[in-house]
């Protein structure tokens, strides 16, 4: 809380009114909201922000230009040129590129899109700039159920491998995710849901899956372990078209959906009374904006692991892109889309040949970048 | 009647403030509650505002029960004022303000010449015309408590529920929103229910008081026939004189003691 600045010189404060004589209003003056312009179409209206839409036009092009340098860089040399021919016609390297780099380019983009928009959403319901979809139980849930089915499907049953792999695990992510959260709603309803009990038990019921999974990845065979710790750092490596689609699909639903709450979200930033007091259904807004963070994470989990940092930093990274006090939406989906594509072309390029997984480069630009917030956030408490 | 609690049970979990309560709010009236602190009013006010759900009896808004009605139009007839609001940090003045245009917008209509001109006048109704684009976390806790008052205005609403509107202000700032309210009232007919702790402010700026303690409205009325000697001493524990006051010339509470509790 920041104490009460002096009040402005008396003259801006406005006289005493006097009951005998009250003062007319004067007419409506004209309100600017700063930085925003209305869009008015005959009945509709809208408010634009200008600086948002710039800055989503260049978050825009900066994430297809690390798209364009994933599909240019790597093993097998290309020139421009070369990657043009590959994408048009059947050169020596459409296979590369159409079959490997540019699939694996776009989940990187997709999927960091889903999580920082899942994060952006979780932190306006927490009310709280730290928190990410991991406090929801979602990729702590995937996570468990992973490394679970890796680690007992492994050396016994032959190992999930080929097509199973590409399609069990995803499928064991998502189920294992949406557990997760469910476990974390659950055990946070308590007469409605409050955003501060929710952060609490987030964090208890991440602890305990976080145990049990390091517990499964001990007790499992050293090779399968191996394996999951690739899949629990959170990877693009050999992610295909059977990534893309279904991530792309679940997204063209989920982020209309997402988009139409926004409004909802605004108001749910405010203390619990006066959202009940503008009218907008709290538990109910709360509920569906959480459901569709929960979605969006798993499905984003479900293709590429758990990508650290991404949900978290997106939305602090996009607020102060766009000048804006809280997390934009769609800012903070183009931002996660650049942030993850450029960590995989680092992941992939700087080591080479060995590639890392994405979600160590995000965790080490990550964490200094967590550390700075919570020290603003200190410096903050104490003003 | 505009609104009524009949019978109402209120409380938290398991611990029971208010029971068995009935109270009518009539049109076009300014109603302030009184009482002592824990006596049950921003719990009867949140209750009449359907920001508590009673768990006996009921609360009725013209006459339908308001937890029966969609909250978002309960959100264009009624406005309410929480004790203490939060609002998100780096939120403007004139962001908060517009925020009040919440119940009158959809997907599609979220920024109408309607609402431009709301937010202008309740921002200028509250002489913060020129304070818009300032951060509400620079602000005096006057201006701060105004910039909240200007958002319930801009709601648009005819009642208004204001849980202890004069909070964190100096007396002129205190004056300066009574005098609002009193406006509201005589110039836009608006109804007001009020929670306030200055018995002196309240005698002068309400039609009806309602004083109430432990959970049940002890006296209703008009100021001269709730504020007297013995209302003190059985509500606030309190040996006062009341005299009139010689501006407005309602009742003027001048304290005496405490009086030990019964």
């Amino acid at each position: 809380m920041t104490p009460p600045a002096p009040e402005t010189s008396p003259a801006t404060a406005p006289a005493p009114r006097s009951p005998a004589a009250p003062e007319t209003s004067p007419g409506p003056a004209r309100v600017r909201l700063p930085h925003e312009r209305a869009l008015r179409v005959g009945p509709a209206s809208w408010l634009l922000r200008l600086r948002s839409v710039t800055v989503s036009v260049i978050l825009l092009a900066a994430a297809t230009l690390t798209m364009a340098l994933n599909v240019r860089i790597g093993d097998i040399p290309m020139t421009v040129a070369e990657v043009f021919q590959a994408v048009t016609g059947d050169g020596p390297n459409h296979f590369v590129v159409m079959e490997l780099r540019l699939p694996r380019a776009l989940t990187g983009a997709l999927v960091g899109a889903a999580l920082a928009l899942a994060g952006a959403i979780t932190q306006a319901i927490a009310r709280n700039p730290l928190a990410s979809p991991d406090i929801l139980g979602v990729t702590t849930g995937a996570g468990v159920a992973v490394v679970a089915v890796i680690v007992t499907a492994g050396s016994t049953a032959g190992g999930p491998s080929g097509d199973l792999a590409a399609v069990g695990i995803p499928l064991t992510a998502l189920a294992g995710g949406l557990a997760g959260a469910l476990t974390v709603y659950l055990l946070a309803w308590r007469r409605g849901l409050d955003g501060y009990r929710l952060v609490l038990v987030g964090i208890g019921v991440t602890a305990v899956f976080t145990n049990v999974k390091y517990w499964l990845l001990t007790i499992g065979d050293v090779n399968d372990s191996s394996r999951a710790m690739v899949w629990i750092s959170g990877s693009l490596n050999s992610r295909g078209w059977e990534h893309v689609h279904p991530t792309a699909l679940a997204l063209v639903v989920l982020v209309p959906l997402t988009l139409l709450g926004t409004r909802s979200l605004g108001a749910l930033r405010f203390g619990d009374d006066t959202v009940t007091g503008l009218g907008v259904r709290m538990n109910l807004a709360r509920g569906l904006m959480i459901l569709s963070a929960v979605l969006l994470a798993a499905v984003a989990t479900a293709s590429a692991g758990p990508i650290a940092f991404v949900a978290l930093a997106s939305p602090q990274i996009a607020l102060r892109l766009a000048g804006v006090a809280q997390p934009p939406l769609v800012v903070s989906a183009l931002t996660g889309a650049v942030l993850t594509t450029a960590a995989d072309l680092v992941a992939r390029t700087v080591f080479s040949p060995v590639e890392l997984p994405v979600g160590v480069v995000t965790a080490v630009f990550g964490a200094p970048y967590l550390i700075y917030l919570l020290i603003r956030a200190r410096k903050e408490a104490r003003s | 009647m505009r609104l009524q609690a009949v019978d109402v049970r209120l409380g938290y979990g398991d611990r029971v403030v208010v029971d068995g309560l009935d109270l009518g709010i009539e049109a076009g009236t300014v109603t302030t509650i009184i009482g002592p602190n824990g006596c049950g009013k921003s719990t009867l006010l949140r209750a009449l505002g359907r920001l508590l759900k009673p768990s006996g009896g009921e609360v009725l808004l013209d006459g339908k029960r308001i937890d029966r009605m969609p909250t978002k139009e309960v959100a264009r007839i009624l406005g309410v004022l929480p004790q203490a609001p939060t609002a998100p940090e780096g939120l403007t003045v004139a962001d908060l303000v517009a925020r009040g245009r919440h119940p009158h917008q959809t997907w599609y209509r979220q920024w109408s010449s309607d609402d431009e001109a709301a937010v202008g006048e309740a921002l200028s109704m509250t002489g913060l015309g020129d304070l818009g684009e300032r951060p509400l976390d620079e602000l005096s806790g006057g201006q701060r408590q105004r910039a909240w008052i200007s958002m319930a205005l801009a709601q648009g609403t005819d009642l208004l529920l204001l849980d202890e509107p004069t909070t964190f202000l100096d007396l002129a700032h205190q004056i300066e929103v009574l005098e609002l309210v009193r406006r509201l009232h005589g110039e836009l007919g608006r109804t007001v229910v009020m929670v306030l702790h200055d018995l002196n402010l309240a005698a002068r700026y309400a039609d009806r008081l309602v004083a109430m303690r432990a959970g049940k409205v002890v006296a209703a009325g008009t100021p001269s026939e709730v504020l007297t000697e013995s209302l003190l001493a059985e509500v606030f524990d309190l040996d006062a004189k009341v005299i009139e006051d010689p501006v407005a010339g309602t009742p003027l509470v001048v304290p005496i003691g405490t009086r030990p509790h019964p």
